[in-house]
């Protein structure tokens, strides 16, 4: 069995790789205006420059930590927002209905709100990621109490646990898997935001990088940076993945 | 008899009046608060949007931003939902170009859409072209990606029965495995469609001057909070109402199927 996956992936790479070849032959062959479309050896070689003696590294290092910034706090507020709403009854009946209404509204929409209270600032990045990478942590938690097992709650009746015992003991860790699927979810929205964050509010970082390679006609770094950019989303997804199947690992039948 | 029948409807399920009014008060209370705080500490109070709503109505900038804007976003929609649907169909019937796509798919999935803003905008320019080249990865990968599952999951006896009847691989996609996936696909199309506004409005704030998105960021440009908080506004009751009317849809449609699939 194990053999045969390997040899499948590495078929499936092949492919991947006459893919690239086939990009290469594009951008050679001036299918594509070269003022926008760079080959894979030209992307490859501004990534490598870049990061070498450029900037890139730390635009890099920029994006990353604004995105894990905001996801972070994203996710703990969607988590204790989330508990809030799922353990009780009242603060459902508070919250619920102003959730319903504001969640409708994209978080880009928000972009210009956020720049009049704070300005083309750090914080309004922030603040726009934090907005929008909340949305699937709330829900997720909210769904990941609503289905808790009954049994459960019947035991940590009989042991007379508090409120915030329940949500610690029981409901959080039954809730996991839906928390991990968002965790997934709002990392993907963090990227974006932080990418439209830069590029409106021309902090560092890759969107602001990108958008200026592209203005300056400059298709060799515009495209390093995208892959720059498909990489964090690759890496990031990969490794809560990763943390997932090893945290859950008592929840899979053997 | 036709009284009787609506009585019944309405005994069944109530109507959106009455769910607004045995709605929780205290639902209230949050709003209420958030219209206080803008009454209060805000430059710009409800009055004062309810008057610029008004103006973008009267005008028909509003009119004009929403068709612009959902054009974009149907458009979209509808081009990478057909797209979606069709390698989600080629994946699903065949393990084997599933496992030769993997690495492929599994490369571009992850680039952010807003990262290749920058190249549309030099390939397209403005308009709205752009918008909808921006708006096919977030609306195909979705619809890639239930399909594929909704038809490798194919009940293996309907596969049976369209070998005995003889059905090529053109028939037997059209006639079995894709209306039996049918349910699951609208769950992926639902999620397309929501994505396929955000993008769009996305695409507007940053690059493209039209539409509602447009709107949002030429109004605060020009100092005039009211228009912007009008439009933002509006923009979430076109959020919900397009995510009401496909959940409608789905239920509709599918009827238990899709009351399942409703719950994703």
């Amino acid at each position: 069995m194990r053999p045969l996956r390997l040899l499948w992936w590495l078929a499936s790479v092949a492919v991947a790789a006459g893919f690239v070849g086939l990009w290469q032959v594009a951008a050679d062959s001036k299918w594509l205006s070269p003022v926008f479309f760079a080959g894979p050896g030209q992307a490859w070689d501004r990534l490598v420059a870049g990061l070498v003696h450029g900037t890139l590294g730390i635009e890099l290092a920029d994006t990353v930590g604004r995105m894990i910034y905001g996801w972070a706090a994203a996710s703990l507020l969607g988590i204790a927002l989330g508990s809030l709403i799922g353990i009780s009854p009242r603060a459902r009946a508070y919250l619920a209905p102003m959730i319903e209404f504001v969640r409708p509204v994209p978080a880009s929409a928000l972009v210009p709100v956020a720049i009049g209270f704070l300005g083309l600032s750090d914080e309004m990045v922030l603040a726009v990621v934090v907005f929008g990478g909340l949305w699937p942590m709330l829900l997720a938690t909210i769904h990941g109490f609503e289905t808790i097992e009954p049994r459960l709650t019947d035991v940590s009746r009989a042991l007379g646990f508090s409120r915030l015992q329940v949500i610690l003991k029981i409901a959080l860790p039954s809730a996991l898997p839906d928390i991990f699927a968002a965790l997934r979810l709002s990392v993907t929205v963090s990227l974006v935001l932080t990418i439209i964050g830069e590029m409106l509010a021309s902090r560092d970082g890759l969107g602001q990088w990108i958008l200026f390679a592209g203005r300056t006609f400059r298709p060799g770094d515009l495209f390093a940076g995208i892959i720059l950019l498909g990489g964090v989303g690759f890496v990031s997804a990969s490794l809560i993945a990763w943390l997932e199947q090893r945290l859950l690992n008592w929840r899979r039948p053997p | 008899m036709a009284d009787a029948a609506i009585a019944g409807a309405t005994r069944r399920r109530p109507g959106f009046a009455s769910r607004l009014v045995r709605r929780d008060w205290r639902g209230a209370v949050a709003p209420l608060l958030l219209l206080a705080f803008v009454e209060i500490v805000m430059d710009t109070g409800s009055y004062q949007i309810a008057v610029a709503a008004y103006r973008v109505v009267l005008d028909g900038s509003l009119l004009t931003g929403t068709i612009e804007t959902l054009g974009a976003a149907l458009g979209g929609l509808a081009i990478g939902g057909m797209i979606g649907v069709v390698l989600g169909v080629l994946f699903g019937m065949s393990r084997a170009v599933d496992r030769l796509m993997m690495v492929t798919v599994e490369s571009i999935r992850p680039i952010p859409s807003a990262a290749i803003i920058p190249v549309v905008l030099l390939a397209f320019g403005f308009g709205y072209r752009m918008e909808i080249f921006l708006i096919l990865p977030g609306t195909i990968f979705p619809i890639l990606i239930f399909t594929r599952s909704a038809v490798a999951g194919t009940e293996p006896c309907l596969l049976d029965v369209s070998r005995l009847m003889g059905l090529g691989y053109i028939g037997r996609v059209l006639k079995i495995v894709v209306p039996a996936a049918l349910p699951r696909i609208f769950v992926g199309f639902r999620l397309s469609a929501a994505l396929a506004l955000v993008i769009a409005v996305t695409t507007e704030v940053v690059v493209n001057p039209q539409g509602l998105g447009s709107a949002i960021m030429v109004s605060e440009q020009k100092l005039d909070p009211a228009s912007m908080y009008a439009v933002v506004i509006w923009l979430g009751i076109i959020g919900w109402g397009l995510n009401a009317a496909l959940v409608w849809m789905q239920r509709r449609l599918f009827g238990p199927a899709g009351a399942r699939g409703a719950e994703q």
